[in-house]
C-alpha cells in the first residue's frame, strides 16, 4: 500500500510528467490560457493516459512479450490513437462546450508525448499491472496539477502590468521556466 | 514475423469494432443543414471566407451570419448549388469577394445647367463651378466617394473607373481576416 502512495507521490511532485521530465509540452503551453480549459484538458489527459496505461500494460504483457518487443512503440501508438478517438467522441456527447474550447488539441493528445512517454516508462520500469495503472494516473494527476497551477497564473498574468517585450509567450515561458524550478525543490521528498 | 502481423491485425480489428460500436452510440445529432452545406463547400479550409474553415463558414450560412458568395474556391457553380440548396437569390461574387475598382466622378457638362448642388455635397471642394456657369471635376482632388451623385437634378455626374498604369500603381495589402466563431 505505501508502495502504491509512493508511486502517486512520486509521479505527481517529484518525477512530474512537466516540471521534471518535460514532456507533453504543447498542451501544456496551448491550453493554458484559461482555467476552463485547462482542467478539461487535464481531465481528459487523465482519462486516455490511465486507459492507455492499463491497455498497454496487457499488449506488452500478453499480447508481445519479448518476442515482439520490437512492436512496443508501434502498438502503442495504435492503442493510444483509438483511445483518444474514443474520448472524443465521448466528450463531442457529453460536453459539446468543453470539445469547442479544447478544439484542435483534443486529437493531439495522440501526439502528446506524455502519454506515449508514460507507457514506454512503465515498460522500462518494469512496472506490474496495478503499478502501471498508478503510474499512469499519477502522471496525468501531476500533469493536471501543473496545468492548473500555469493557467490560474496565466489568467493572473493577463491582467499584470507586464513589460512591453515580456509580453505574451515569453512571459509564459518564463513563468514555465520558474515553475519546473520551484518543482526540483521536491527532488528530496522520497527517500 | 506472421505472428507480428497477426497481432496488429488483431489490435486494428479490435480498435475498429469498438470505435465503430462507439460511432454508434455517441452519435451526435449536429444540425442537418449545416451538415448539407458543409458538403456542397469544397472543403479546401482555405479561410478566404474569413472563417476559420469550411465547417465553421457553413455553421454562419445556416445561421444567417454569413452571405453564400464567400467562397472563391467553390466558383459560381458553388453559389448555385448554395442558393438552390437554401432556396435563395444567386448573389454573384462582389461585395467583399472584390473590391470595387477606383475611380473617379465625371461631369457631361452639355448636361449640366449650373445648379451647384454637387459643389456643396462634395466633401474635398473638388468640384469647380458657380452658379448657372458649367461645373467640372478637378480629378486629381476626387477621392470617388460618390456623393455628389444622389443630389445631382439632371444626373450628369457619371464614376468613371481609373485604369491601373505605371503611375498609380501599389502593392496589395495582404488583407486575410479571420473572424473566431466561438
Amino acid at each position: 500500500m505505501t508502495e502504491y502512495l509512493l508511486i502517486i507521490v512520486s509521479t505527481v511532485f517529484v518525477n512530474n510528467i512537466v516540471m521534471v521530465k518535460i514532456l507533453g509540452l504543447c498542451p501544456f503551453m496551448g491550453v493554458s490560457k484559461k482555467l476552463e480549459a485547462a482542467v478539461g484538458m487535464g481531465a481528459a489527459t487523465t482519462f486516455v493516459l490511465t486507459l492507455g496505461s492499463g491497455a498497454s500494460y496487457l499488449i506488452e504483457h500478453y499480447l508481445l512479450g519479448p518476442d515482439l518487443a520490437y512492436l512496443t512503440t508501434l502498438s502503442f501508438i495504435v492503442v493510444i490513437a483509438g483511445i483518444v478517438q474514443f474520448t472524443e467522441m465521448v466528450i463531442q456527447k457529453t460536453s459539446p462546450s468543453l470539445y469547442q474550447i479544447l478544439g484542435i488539441y483534443l486529437p493531439l493528445i495522440t501526439t502528446n508525448c506524455a502519454v506515449l512517454g508514460i507507457p514506454l516508462l512503465n515498460v522500462q520500469a518494469k512496472h506490474d499491472f496495478m503499478e502501471s495503472l498508478l503510474f499512469g494516473f499519477g502522471g496525468a494527476m501531476g500533469f493536471t496539477l501543473v496545468m492548473i497551477l500555469f493557467a490560474g497564473i496565466r489568467e493572473r498574468l493577463d491582467g499584470a502590468d507586464v513589460p512591453g517585450i515580456f509580453k505574451g509567450s515569453a512571459i509564459a515561458m518564463i513563468t514555465a521556466g520558474l515553475m519546473s524550478l520551484a518543482f526540483m525543490g521536491f527532488s528530496g521528498l522520497v527517500k | 514475423m506472421i505472428s507480428a502481423l497477426w497481432v496488429m491485425i488483431g489490435i486494428a480489428v479490435f480498435l475498429g469494432a469498438v470505435l465503430g460500436f462507439s460511432a454508434i452510440k455517441f452519435k451526435v445529432q449536429g444540425n442537418p443543414l449545416v451538415d448539407k452545406i458543409d458538403a456542397v463547400l469544397p472543403q479546401t479550409q482555405c479561410g478566404q471566407c474569413g472563417f476559420p474553415g469550411c465547417k465553421p463558414y457553413a455553421t454562419a450560412i445556416a445561421a444567417g451570419e454569413a452571405e453564400i458568395n464567400k467562397c472563391p474556391p467553390g466558383g459560381e457553380e458553388g453559389i448555385h448549388k448554395l442558393a438552390d440548396l437554401l432556396g435563395k437569390e444567386f448573389v454573384p461574387f462582389g461585395e467583399g469577394a472584390a473590391p470595387k475598382a477606383k475611380s473617379v466622378a465625371f461631369i457631361d457638362e452639355s448636361t449640366c445647367i449650373g445648379c451647384t448642388l454637387c459643389i456643396q455635397a462634395c466633401p474635398v471642394d473638388a468640384i469647380l463651378g458657380a452658379a448657372k456657369q458649367m461645373h467640372t471635376i478637378i480629378a486629381s482632388e476626387c477621392t470617388g466617394c460618390e456623393l455628389c451623385i444622389p443630389p445631382c437634378p439632371v444626373d450628369c455626374i457619371t464614376m468613371l473607373p481609373i485604369g491601373e498604369d505605371i503611375t498609380n500603381w501599389k502593392w496589395r495589402y495582404p488583407v486575410f481576416a479571420i473572424q473566431e466563431v466561438a
